[in-house]
C-alpha cells in the first residue's frame, strides 16, 4: 500500500522530533537574514525622526516584540484549544514550549518601552493602558509558567495550562478594555504617541524586525519542543535507540 | 437542576457553619488589612476619603483569595468531590452551588463590614452605599473566577501562592470597575454605569466560570 501524506503523522512526538531538528537551522537562518535586512534598515538607512531624534529608533526592537507577546499567547491558546479537542500529546508541549519565548517577549516589550520612555516622556513608567495591558500579559504568562511547573504528570500538567490559557485568552479583551476605560477616566491621554505618518523606510524596517523575531520564536520553540519531547518521552524505545546511536539529531 | 444547586449550598453553608472560624478570620483579615493603610500613609482624611475604594477593593480580593483554596480541597481529600464527579449531574452545576455557596460565606461578609471600615476612612454617605452596593454585587465574580484558580491548582505544592498568580491578574476588571464604582459617585458622576458593568462581569462569571471550573476538576481527578 502506498504511503498517503498525512499532515496528523506529524502529531506524533516520534516524527515531529527530527522533523523539528530539521526545520530549525531553516528559521535561524531566515530569522538572521531579516534581522540583518531590519537593523540595517532600521538602524542606518531610516531617516532621523524630527521630533524624537535617534532615539526612537528602539521601536524597532519594541514593536516587534510587543506584538509577538500578543501572537504568542494567541498561539499557545490554539495549541491549547487543540490538544484539550484531540488528547494530541504534542499541543501541549507546543504551549509549554511557546511560553518562556512569549514571556521574554513582554518583558523585552516593557523594558525597551521603559528604555524609550524615560528620554522622551521623562518617566520610565506611566500607568497608560497600553503598558499597564502588557503587564497584565506577562503575568498571565507567569501564571501559566507556574501552574505548568507546579504540576509533576505531564498529561495534567498540558491539560491545566491549557484551560488557564483558554480562561486567559477570553479575558485579556476584557481585561484590555478594563484597564483603558480606567486609564481614560482617571488622568485623561496626558501622553500619546504621536500619530505621525511613519516614513516607509522606518515602516519596513519594523516589519522586517518583526518577521526576524517571529521566525526566532518559531526556532526557539522548536529547539525548545524537542528537549520537552526528549525529556518526556525519554521512557520510549525510540529515544533510547537514538540516545544510543549517540548524536541525538 | 435548582434543586442540584439548593442542596449543595445548604450543604456547603452547614459544613461552614460547623467550622465559624473560617470565615471570622477571613473577614478579620480584612478588617486587619484595610487598617494597616491608614497606619501606614497617614491618618490625613482627603488622603484616606482618596484611597478608600481602592484598600478596600484590594482588601477584599485578597480575602477572598485567602477562603479559596478551601473550596474543593476538604472534598478533594475526603473523596467527596470524586462523587459529586461520578453523579449524574453535571459537575458545573454542582460548582454553581459551590460558588454561591463560597460567596454568602466569603463575599456578602465583606460587603455587610464595608461601611464600617469606610466610615474609618471618612467616606461620604453616598460613597460608604456605593462601596457597600459594590462590593455586594462584585464578589460573587471574585468567586467565580477563584473557583477556576482553586480547581486547577487542587492539590497541588504550594497551591495558595499559586491562586495567587493565576487569578489576581483575571481579578483586575473587578477591581477596576468596583473600585471606580464608589470613585465616580463620590465624584458625582454617578456610579451606575460601573455597576452595570460589574453586574455584568458577575453574571458572566456565574454563567460561565463554574463550567470552566468543572472542566479543570475533571482534568485534576483523572
Amino acid at each position: 500500500m502506498k504511503d498517503r501524506f498525512n499532515l496528523y503523522r506529524f502529531a506524533s512526538p516520534a516524527v515531529f522530533y527530527p522533523l523539528a531538528g530539521a526545520m530549525t537551522p531553516y528559521f535561524v537562518a531566515v530569522s538572521i537574514v531579516f534581522g540583518i535586512a531590519g537593523l540595517w534598515l532600521g538602524m542606518l538607512v531610516a531617516p532621523t525622526d524630527f521630533q524624537q531624534g535617534e532615539g526612537y529608533r528602539i521601536i524597532f526592537i519594541h514593536v516587534p516584540a510587543s506584538w509577538m507577546s500578543m501572537f504568542i499567547y494567541l498561539v499557545m491558546a490554539f495549541w491549547a484549544a487543540i490538544g484539550l479537542a484531540f488528547n494530541t500529546r504534542l499541543s501541549g508541549m507546543m504551549a509549554q514550549a511557546l511560553a518562556p519565548t512569549g514571556a521574554l517577549m513582554a518583558f523585552l516589550s516593557l523594558l525597551t518601552g521603559a528604555l524609550w520612555g524615560k528620554p522622551m516622556w521623562g518617566a520610565w513608567w506611566v500607568w497608560d493602558a497600553r503598558l499597564t495591558s502588557e503587564l497584565i500579559l506577562l503575568f498571565l504568562y507567569i501564571g501559566y509558567m507556574a501552574l505548568t511547573a507546579a504540576i509533576d504528570d505531564p498529561r495534567r500538567s498540558d491539560k491545566a495550562g491549557g484551560l488557564l490559557l483558554l480562561v486567559g485568552v477570553v479575558n485579556i479583551p476584557i481585561i484590555y478594555f478594563s484597564v483603558k476605560w480606567w486609564n481614560t477616566l482617571h488622568q485623561g491621554s496626558s501622553i500619546n504617541l504621536a500619530k505621525s505618518s511613519m516614513a516607509t523606510t522606518m515602516l519596513w524596517g519594523m516589519l522586517l524586525m518583526a518577521m526576524c523575531f517571529w521566525m526566532y520564536s518559531i526556532a526557539i520553540a522548536l529547539m525548545r519542543v524537542r528537549t520537552i519531547i526528549l525529556e518526556r518521552e525519554r521512557h520510549s524505545d525510540w529515544v533510547k535507540t537514538l540516545l544510543l546511536a549517540g548524536d541525538p539529531k | 437542576m435548582l434543586k442540584i444547586i439548593t442542596a449543595v449550598i445548604s450543604r456547603d453553608l452547614k459544613l461552614a457553619m460547623r467550622r465559624q472560624a473560617d470565615i471570622v478570620s477571613a473577614l478579620f483579615f480584612f478588617i486587619i488589612v484595610v487598617s494597616l493603610f491608614p497606619l501606614g500613609i497617614g491618618p490625613e482624611p482627603d488622603l484616606l476619603r482618596k484611597l478608600a475604594p481602592g484598600v478596600l477593593w484590594v482588601a477584599a480580593l485578597l480575602a477572598t483569595m485567602l477562603s479559596l483554596p478551601r473550596l474543593f480541597a476538604d472534598d478533594h481529600r475526603d473523596g467527596t468531590l470524586e462523587q459529586l464527579a461520578l453523579a449524574p449531574h453535571p459537575l458545573g452545576l454542582v460548582v454553581t452551588g459551590k460558588v454561591i455557596a463560597h460567596w454568602l460565606v466569603s463575599g456578602l461578609p465583606l460587603a455587610l463590614i464595608a461601611p464600617i471600615l469606610g466610615i474609618q476612612f471618612d467616606l461620604s454617605t453616598e460613597g460608604l452605599v456605593a462601596i457597600t452596593l459594590a462590593i455586594l454585587i462584585g464578589t460573587p465574580a471574585l468567586s467565580g473566577i477563584g473557583a477556576i484558580g482553586a480547581a486547577l491548582t487542587l492539590g497541588l505544592r504550594g497551591g495558595g501562592v499559586l491562586i495567587s498568580l493565576l487569578v489576581l491578574p483575571l481579578y483586575i476588571p473587578v477591581l477596576i470597575f468596583g473600585a471606580g464604582a464608589v470613585d465616580a459617585t463620590v465624584t458625582g458622576l454617578g456610579g451606575e454605569g460601573h455597576l452595570s458593568l460589574l453586574a455584568a462581569l458577575t453574571f458572566a462569571s456565574l454563567g460561565f466560570a463554574p463550567w470552566a471550573a468543572a472542566a479543570a476538576l475533571k482534568i485534576a481527578l483523572e
